[in-house]
């Protein structure tokens, strides 16, 4: 158990490393330099000083020494500045990130509300009209563009109906901190985060349901309703119990494909996220930002495989027999 | 002596061929009736926004208007105009086929580097196959949605072509798995070692005898993600980094709508592209669903 922990851990750091490279090396893709850019609008100063300021930080060395004084810097926690903005990249980031985690987290919290519940439903009654219905959900949610529904979402329940706000994570006019402030961002909250959790249930009913259809026929199953256990326990306590455990292996993944997703929902609910701050700086040129953005959300769904697999193993012995 | 003539007499064997190819699929689309409406409804479409675009002239569509903006659906503009006075109609029929014929280009390139490498990795394996799915690992755990918008944004002079360079770099390796997985249990059969023993060159084997018998499972594939490119590439263009401004997509239409007032009081300028693409969506997932259950026999309704 723990020697495939550590395994699985260690197998992760060529892909940081790789994934760093990568990143590293867009940076050098992109156009203008740290120096150059905070003295733009300063025609008085000397190129020769800009160059000297250059050699200073190091920017005329070569790329692999570059590339470990980065990787340093990086991992004292050193982001950066932006150029555009003129502050730290680390107190640009904080509040974004803590909305994007907030908003992840419902989404997570109603796509399972959903998901489960009638996962249980269609393996328990398959075949029945519910059954049918839910099956006929999963085909239109795995088909619908993210974009597309959210849009609709947003046009009905924000527009048309005026049932919820249509941008922003809070009330501006709210004080912080009173109870006012907390329903208003939990009223900003709930459309983006249906929105989203209403097309990331697809995988766990589907998998819900067939889990369920090929569990009810197994033998322990029929020697318990041989023995007269009443129906309910024989769901809650023999069906269930195998079904719903292996649904937190998900976790990790569901993570990411609603890291990936958060572009498009931060963006069209104008919600100030990772996702959003990542499109405003691709288009202002913010160049700085864009790589730590993509560098973190490469971190974040390295460490969702990560811990989907480690979940997965602890849930079911079978896959750690090998490696 | 002459011995007893034999009776031979041709016997009618009764003998029910199972069906193959496309009666398969004919009898599972006959039978789930909303996969046959899809299809009909989708050949329709494509017909109908190939032939009309074919008689569209793209210059006069994008000509800017000033004195018709933002008109409401009428008998001269069937779905009203824009911002700029050009007509909402015309640009969706281009856009829409645009959008589809580079969701199939991209389709057909991330197919070959997908198809190519996983036969390859599935069928040598070894050290082939490690080499090609560490590569494929590295790419599945990539963030590829902001990566490929950092590439749209760094390519001078931007074209359609770099956008599909782009897409099929990054969009090859779930197919390339799946290939793999399915020439790995391929390879263990008999009629490949047969093959072998006869000294049949690996290339002829790959090339002839495996890779029609992983027709089916590709023509699914290419079905299913057909819709899902479809989808990536108006999304992005939703966002502003896909398809360049002289080719205009779904998603372009469709970006108008982030200005709150067209939004909300100019639905006619972004809606119907909105459900043109959902129609398109759901149609092509359930001619695919169909197929996949026509290449399944365990999941076949027929």
């Amino acid at each position: 158990m723990v020697k495939f922990i550590i395994k699985r851990i260690l197998a992760m750091i060529p892909q940081l490393f790789i994934l760093s490279l990568l990143v590293f090396m867009l940076t050098k893709a992109m156009p203008g330099d740290p120096i150059s850019a905070s003295f733009l609008n300063n025609p008085n100063l000397d190129p020769e000083v800009i160059e000297e300021l250059k050699e200073k930080h190091g920017l005329n060395d070569p790329w692999y020494v570059q590339y470990t004084n980065w990787i340093k810097r990086l991992l004292q926690g050193d982001l950066g500045v932006s150029y555009v903005h003129k502050v730290k990249i680390s107190k640009l980031l904080g509040e974004r990130f803590a909305n994007t985690v907030v908003l992840g987290a419902a989404t997570l919290i109603i796509s399972y509300l959903i998901a489960i519940p009638l996962g249980i439903i269609a393996g328990r009654y398959q075949d029945s009209l519910a059954d049918k219905l839910i099956v006929g959900y999963n085909y239109f949610s795995y088909a619908v563009p993210l974009f597309v529904f959210a849009l609709l979402m947003l046009f009905i329940f924000g527009f048309r109906l005026g049932w919820f706000p249509t941008s922003g994570s809070v009330d501006p006019q709210v004080t912080k901190g009173t109870l006012e402030y907390y329903l208003s961002r939990l009223h900003h909250l709930i459309l983006p985060a249906t929105t989203a959790a209403l097309l990331s249930t697809v995988g766990t009913i589907q998998y819900l349901r067939s889990e369920i259809i090929d569990t009810k026929y197994q033998d322990f199953v029929k020697t318990a309703r041989a023995k007269g256990t009443p129906e309910k326990y024989v769901y809650n306590r023999h069906i269930l119990r195998n079904s719903l455990l292996p649904i937190a292996a998900f976790l990790g993944t569901d993570i990411v494909s609603i890291l990936g997703g958060s572009i498009f929902i931060e963006q069209i609910f104008g919600y100030p996220g990772i996702g959003q701050l990542f499109i405003s700086s691709i288009l202002q040129r913010d160049y700085s930002v864009v790589v730590v953005l993509v560098m973190l959300s490469g971190f974040l769904a390295i460490l969702g495989t990560l811990l989907s697999d480690i979940i997965m193993s602890i849930v079911d012995p079978r896959i750690r027999i090998e490696e | 002596m002459s011995l007893p003539q034999l009776k031979t007499e041709k016997v009618e064997i009764e003998q029910e061929q199972p069906p193959t190819g496309f009666r398969v699929i004919w009898r599972e689309l006959v039978k789930d009736k909303l996969a046959l409406f899809s299809l009909i409804l989708l050949l329709a479409l494509v017909i109908f926004i190939y032939t009309y675009s074919f008689f569209l002239d793209q210059e006069e569509i994008t000509k800017i208007n000033l004195l018709n903006i933002f008109s409401p659906p009428n008998a001269e503009n069937w779905l009203g105009t824009d911002y700029g006075g050009r007509d909402v109609f015309g640009q969706l029929i281009i856009g829409a086929r645009n959008s589809l014929t580079i969701g199939i280009l991209i389709t057909l390139s991330t197919s070959l580097i997908g198809i190519t490498l996983g036969i390859i990795a599935g069928y040598f394996g070894g050290w082939v196959d490690y080499v090609i799915m560490r590569f494929v690992d590295f790419i599945l755990v990539l963030p590829t949605l902001m990566i490929v918008i950092v590439f749209v944004s760094l390519v001078p002079n931007y074209n359609v072509f770099h956008f599909i360079f782009i897409m099929s770099l990054f969009y090859w390796t779930g197919k390339a798995r799946l290939i793999r997985s399915k020439t790995l249990a391929e390879r263990e059969l008999d009629y490949v070692a047969a093959s072998k023993t006869l000294g049949t060159p690996d290339w002829k084997i790959i090339l002839f005898q495996v890779l029609p018998n992983l027709s089916s499972i590709i023509i699914v594939n290419m079905t299913l993600n057909l819709a899902g490119n479809i989808g990536i590439e108006t999304g992005l263009s939703y966002l502003g980094f896909g398809l360049p401004e002289s080719v205009p997509s779904l998603g372009t239409l469709i970006s108008y709508s982030t200005n709150p007032d067209v939004m909300q009081n100019k639905w006619w300028v972004w809606l119907p592209a909105a459900l043109l693409i959902l129609v398109l969506m759901l149609c092509i997932n359930f001619v695919g669903q169909a197929l996949k259950r026509a290449a399944d026999a365990r999941q076949r309704l027929g």
